[in-house]
């Protein structure tokens, strides 16, 4: 499979990949890892005429904790989240889902932002930066902007990123004290997409009630999911058994899986039911250790 | 038949401006492809105008890397991913494509050291890179050891995911001196093999292991 023939620049700044986004419009599209661009485009599933290159510009790598937010550059390859120390002391979550998106050649190229930018509810990142209430930046000439995760993705392949824009980096809020995360997804093979996916965030006071609940669904619903009605069963509780199983309860009938290869869709709401238990147990166990 | 022997081609070298060139800040104004950033008319005038990036493609461009230890310079198209340009171009065909999108890990080469697959890079994207394929894992003659091991443990059948299998094998090897069995598993954990050949590729990769410490 080849792809159909395209321009190809990589722009050393920004600024000339702005100028080069203005002078193509929606014919261009940012190629980062690839890893979901290029086999679409072999597919012909897309057929952009003109490559932009973002590898080359400097800045858009990082991993740091600077003004109460952990900042993810948009050019981050999964693999540099799994060796990261800040992220393995205080964010196990990303090292729950970094060893499950695809497989390790995969991860040696693919990159946190695209992964989020390809708008595909059926990848990890989106459903993890619901549960730890991440801002996307995202920069054109005219300057910077933040959007919440939750205005992020309009559709299927479709974002808050404007064809003159790029995503470039994420900002998750510092969790406070007592703060557990953890994420995990039921897949066929290594490198599948998730049958479902369950990410969670849990903070608590004191007394153990629950102060704070992030709780992203990963490939149940056409956009990225977050399961509102199961946050509030959370917050302002204790965590007993009842509470989580409450909460798990309303993921299983709040998303909209759709039956295909990887199972029906009750299967499903069953998979998701059984995580969002899991997840919330394991994010408890993890705030207070 | 494209091949590296199109470097010595004067002609062809006037059509494009490598990225390599670019990026060494030459002025470059007379190659054909470069992009005119209309854009830039949009700045406020006091910013100085963003240089201008060389657009490369859809036809052929120059493209460097090493490969093996060797610099190669190809002419290419920007479409043109690492493994058909090693395979087709440069005639390594030691890289197997298999599934060509990014599902089975047969064509794992190592870029900058590190395992990836070349079915889903593009080459373009490879500039100035050092690339290492099996032909590339024996040294003076004498294969890697997990080359060795593999022989030796008989860690294949059909054999078309061999050297994808040995690549991230050797790869591992290159990080991790000292891997568990589950540090080998995960770093095959792409590595499709259809035959089944994972215990025995185990095996052999431990066994190097054992065998390079020595």
């Amino acid at each position: 499979m080849i792809p159909a023939p395209f321009d190809y620049a990589a722009p050393g700044s920004l600024e000339e990949a702005f100028s080069l986004l203005e002078q193509h419009g929606d014919e261009a599209k940012i190629l980062a890892g690839g890893h979901s661009l290029i086999p679409m485009m072999k597919l012909r599933f897309a057929s952009p005429e003109f490559l932009i290159d973002i590898n080359n510009i400097p800045g858009l790598s990082h991993i740091k904790e600077e003004d109460g937010y952990l900042k993810i550059g948009a050019l981050t390859r999964e693999a540099e989240l799994e060796t990261s120390e800040v992220i393995r002391a205080k964010y196990p979550i990303f090292l729950d889902a970094t060893k499950l998106i695809a497989d390790p050649q995969v991860r040696n190229m693919g990159t946190v932002g695209g992964n989020i930018a390809h708008g595909d509810a059926a990848n990890d990142h989106p459903a993890v930066m619901m549960a730890l209430r991440a801002e996307v930046v995202i920069s054109s000439a005219e300057g910077q902007r933040t959007v919440p995760i939750d205005e992020f993705f309009y559709g299927f392949y479709m974002t808050a990123v404007q064809p003159n824009e790029i995503l470039t980096e994420i900002r998750i809020p510092v969790p406070g004290p007592r703060t557990g995360n953890a994420y995990h997804k039921l897949e066929r093979k290594v490198g599948d997409y998730a049958t479902a996916g369950v990410a969670v965030q849990l903070s608590l006071d004191e007394n153990g009630v629950c102060t704070y609940a992030g709780i992203g669904l990963t490939n149940v619903n056409p956009v990225p999911m977050r399961a509102a009605r199961s946050e509030e069963a959370l917050v302002g509780h204790k965590l007993d058994a009842e509470r989580i199983e409450l909460a798990g309860q309303y993921a299983s009938e709040d998303c909209n899986p759709s039956s295909d290869l990887r199972g029906d869709e009750d299967y499903k709401r069953a998979v998701v039911k059984a995580l969002t238990k899991r997840m919330i147990n394991k994010a408890i166990e993890r705030a207070t250790s | 038949m494209k091949n590296d022997s199109k470097e010595r081609s004067p002609e062809k070298k006037k059509q494009g401006v490598s990225r390599r060139a670019f990026l060494r800040g030459a002025g470059m104004t007379t190659a054909g492809t470069v992009a005119l950033a209309s854009g830039m008319l949009s700045f406020k005038a006091a910013e100085p105008a963003p240089p201008k990036t060389a657009v490369l493609g859809p036809g052929e461009t120059e493209v460097r890397f090493v490969v093996n230890g060797q610099q190669r310079t190809l002419w290419i198209e920007p479409r043109t991913t690492l493994a058909d340009a090693l395979r087709e171009h440069l005639h390594l065909t030691g890289t197997k494509v298999v599934c060509d999108r990014g599902s089975c890990s047969a064509c794992t080469v190592w870029l900058d050291g590190k395992p990836v697959n070349s079915c889903m890079t593009l080459a373009v994207d490879v500039e100035g890179g050092e690339v290492t394929t099996v032909e590339g894992l024996a040294k003076n003659g004498e294969l890697h050891p997990v080359q060795e091991a593999f022989i030796e443990h008989d860690a294949s059948m059909c054999g078309y995911c061999t050297p994808g299998m040995v690549m991230s094998c050797a790869g591992l090897l290159e990080r991790n001196p000292n891997p568990t069995l589950d540090d080998v598993k995960l770093a095959t954990s792409g590595n499709l093999c259809r035959c089944g050949t994972y215990p025995k590729v185990f095996d052999a990769t431990l066994a190097a292991a054992k065998k390079m410490k020595k």
